[in-house]
């Protein structure tokens, strides 16, 4: 019987047999439901870190030197931090030794971060800023335009004028529906001019990446940033692809270890971070999770299996005449298997289908009532459906094969 | 004798002697049916239950032949032979040329569905297809595709008066319009025999006049009629009876000489 007609059939078998039809989906439509919600889930928050929070803080192909990693996602022991601790800041000097190593192709930047206080005359009381004290190709790194006015520009930067560019939410607080551009604010006592609004940066676990004030690295703020003015957080090296990005690293870790007069057996006293890197420790935990958001609806499914072997047994059993007839009209061994597995497998491939759906709507549901995000990824819905249908193939061959070797005459006799 | 315009056709005992009497040879494409020394026994619980010893049977196209006898005498297990869904244990059975006592069983299966139109006491429809999809069935074990299926369906519902019935189901018709369903079905893919089991069992005897005549009709027609049952009013339609008793067959006649031994007088 050509494939077409035994789905038609078994699609028709189904319909007439409502409940039992729907008693064997149930099992593999709770499990596919699982799989597709846990899966969204997992990917949801996944999207979330790689996207919204890392890819925030660190641009793509860029890596960041500085004395010890500022994103620490998961388990730092005791004894790196100890180390950590004890390293030696960058210092401005060591810079232009690493900015002579680099390719021409790359772009860079030096920054001091941390916290400041701005005032403004409209702004009220003193408002708490995230602080960027820049100096080289920090805009275009960070693909940050403006929305008013401009970014720093070089000469800026290397005159050390007191210039600055702010983010909307610092606009909003200092400048309460003011255009800011032109104003003037003072940080740590000291005046600046408002050059350039910047572009809406968005917010990722509730913490806003729009509160901050970007002035030249040689301007007086850096002074509010480290304990020594001459220190540096870190370095940014942008390159043109990932591999150029790796041969650049090894070659600013060479500068540094020099710099630093690291013998061969001594380990970096630097750090090199990339977004990858900081993502690594999620990247464990979401390995764990997703085992487990396979394993449980795994469970689930073995129990699907089980339950669709045990109705089409029954539905063998059942359909004896009906099976006797057939092959008396002229069905082979293997169009009664294929009928059968058709049908198994059709109850699968639905049920599946119904547990993709409802698991996509629990996802959606999880992501608007908590705060965990979903994010439906496509290979679980094809995984989803196609382990639907392969618990019904598996679970359905045995009484498939049953009824194949059915004997006719017996078969017919069976009413 | 009334019945010799009815009778052209009928092999007569000495042909069928001559072709059983050749074991392995083909016989020629004018015999249907012929077995030679066909055995089958059955081991029921360490018992051995002898159903066929030995028969011989040999059936021209375009007869129609009434196999008789009594419970346990073998007939059922013969009809199950001629009709390929069980093979002998010893002896040679041809089915249009075909020698189908050596066949596997999905060789078996296409022989069923090219050469043999069951029709059964109890009609064995599929209770939840209609009598159209009932009709196409042996059309799609076939492989015929789905137009010409419809078309040759329809036809053989046409020739048993049911044509206005093609989608009701089974439990929406008469007994006796089930088994002119079953009829079509038997028919529609064009069989060299059509082979009934009781066809009548389960019928009133209005309604088995009524399926009978269609059977009568279908052998003037030139349709190769077999017809296994157990009743001689219903043997007695037939053209020529074989009787079987202990696996063996004790007689073989025709309609008047059988009818006139079991005291039914005549024809009809």
């Amino acid at each position: 019987m050509p494939f077409f007609e035994a789905v038609v059939l078994a699609l028709r078998t189904i319909q007439t047999q409502k409940l039992k039809s729907s008693f064997t989906l149930l099992g593999v439509c709770i499990g596919v439901m699982f799989l597709i919600s846990v899966v969204s889930i997992v990917e949801g928050m996944g999207r979330y870190m790689e996207d919204d929070l890392v890819g925030k803080l660190i641009a793509v192909n860029t890596f960041e030197l500085r004395n010890r990693p500022n994103i620490n996602i998961g388990d730092v022991d005791e004894a790196t931090w100890e180390e950590y601790r004890k390293r030696k800041r960058i210092e401005y000097r060591e810079t232009p030794a690493i900015v002579a190593d680099l390719p021409s192709d790359v772009r860079y930047a030096i920054v001091s971060d941390g916290g400041v206080t701005g005032t403004s005359k409209t702004g009220g009381q003193p408002r708490q800023l995230r602080a960027y004290a820049v100096e080289g190709d920090y805009f275009e790194i960070k693909k940050m335009g403006v929305t008013a006015g401009r970014v720093l520009s070089q000469q800026e930067m290397l005159n050390g004028e007191r210039s600055v560019v702010i983010g909307v939410d610092a606009a909003k607080r200092l400048f309460p529906s003011l255009d800011p551009i032109g104003r003037e604010m003072r940080i740590g006592g000291v005046p600046y001019k408002v050059v350039g609004l910047a572009e809406v940066q968005g917010s990722a676990l509730g913490m806003s990446f729009d509160n901050f004030v970007i002035a030249p690295w040689k301007s007086q703020m850096r002074r509010l940033l480290n304990p020594r003015p001459n220190m540096i957080d870190a370095v940014m090296v942008q390159s043109a692809s990932e591999p150029a990005m790796k041969e650049t690293m090894e070659t600013v870790r060479a500068v540094m270890r020099a710099q630093h007069r690291l013998r061969p057996s001594q380990k970096d006293d630097f750090s090199l971070q990339t977004a990858d890197s900081a993502l690594e420790f999620w990247n464990k935990i979401k390995s764990y999770l997703v085992l487990a958001g396979i394993a449980l609806p795994a469970i689930g499914l073995v129990v699907g299996a089980i339950v669709i072997m045990n109705i089409m047994l029954v539905a063998v059993s059942e359909r004896t005449a009906e099976i006797g007839i057939r092959k008396a009209l002229g069905a082979r061994r293997s169009d009664i298997m294929s009928q059968f597995l058709i049908e198994a497998s059709v109850l699968g491939t639905v049920g599946s289908a119904i547990g993709v759906g409802l698991g996509i709507g629990l996802a959606k549901l999880v992501a608007v009532v908590t705060p965990l995000p979903a994010s439906v990824a496509p290979w679980s819905i094809f995984v989803g459906v196609a382990l639907g249908a392969g618990v019904g193939i598996i679970s359905g061959s045995y009484p498939a094969s049953r009824a194949s070797r059915l004997d006719p005459i017996t078969a017919l006799r069976a009413e | 004798m009334t019945d010799t315009l009815d009778d052209i056709g009928l092999s007569t005992t000495g042909e069928r002697r001559a072709v059983v009497a050749a074991p392995g040879k083909a016989p020629d494409k004018d015999w249907v049916i012929v077995t030679r020394g066909l055995k089958r026994q059955y081991d029921m619980g360490g018992e051995i239950v002898r159903a066929l010893q030995g028969v011989d049977v040999a059936i021209r196209r375009n007869e129609y032949v009434a196999i008789m006898g009594p419970s346990g005498s073998g007939k059922s297990t013969l009809m199950n032979l001629i009709g390929c869904l069980d093979s002998p244990d010893e002896g040679e059975y041809w089915l249009n040329g075909l020698l189908v006592s050596e066949m596997s069983d999905d060789a078996l299966a296409r022989v069923r569905n090219k050469e043999i139109g069951f029709v059964f006491q109890t009609f064995n429809l599929l209770p939840r297809a209609s009598a159209l999809q009932n009709v196409e069935l042996p059309l799609v074990y076939g492989g015929i595709g789905a137009d010409e299926r419809k078309k040759r369906a329809m036809e053989a519902l046409d020739r048993v008066q049911l044509s206005q019935r093609v989608h009701h189901r089974p439990n929406e018709l008469s007994g006796g319009q089930r088994q002119r369903v079953a009829i079509a079905r038997a028919l529609v893919n064009r069989p060299s025999i059509l082979l009934a089991d009781e066809p009548t069992g389960n019928l009133d005897s209005n309604t088995s006049e009524e399926i009978m005549r269609i059977f009568e009709k279908l052998g003037a027609e030139g349709q190769t009629v077999v017809m296994v049952t157990h009743e001689p009013d219903i043997a007695a339609h037939a053209k020529r009876v074989i009787v079987l008793r202990d696996g063996v067959i004790s007689s073989d006649q025709r309609r008047d000489q059988f009818a006139a031994q079991v005291g039914l007088g005549g024809g009809h």
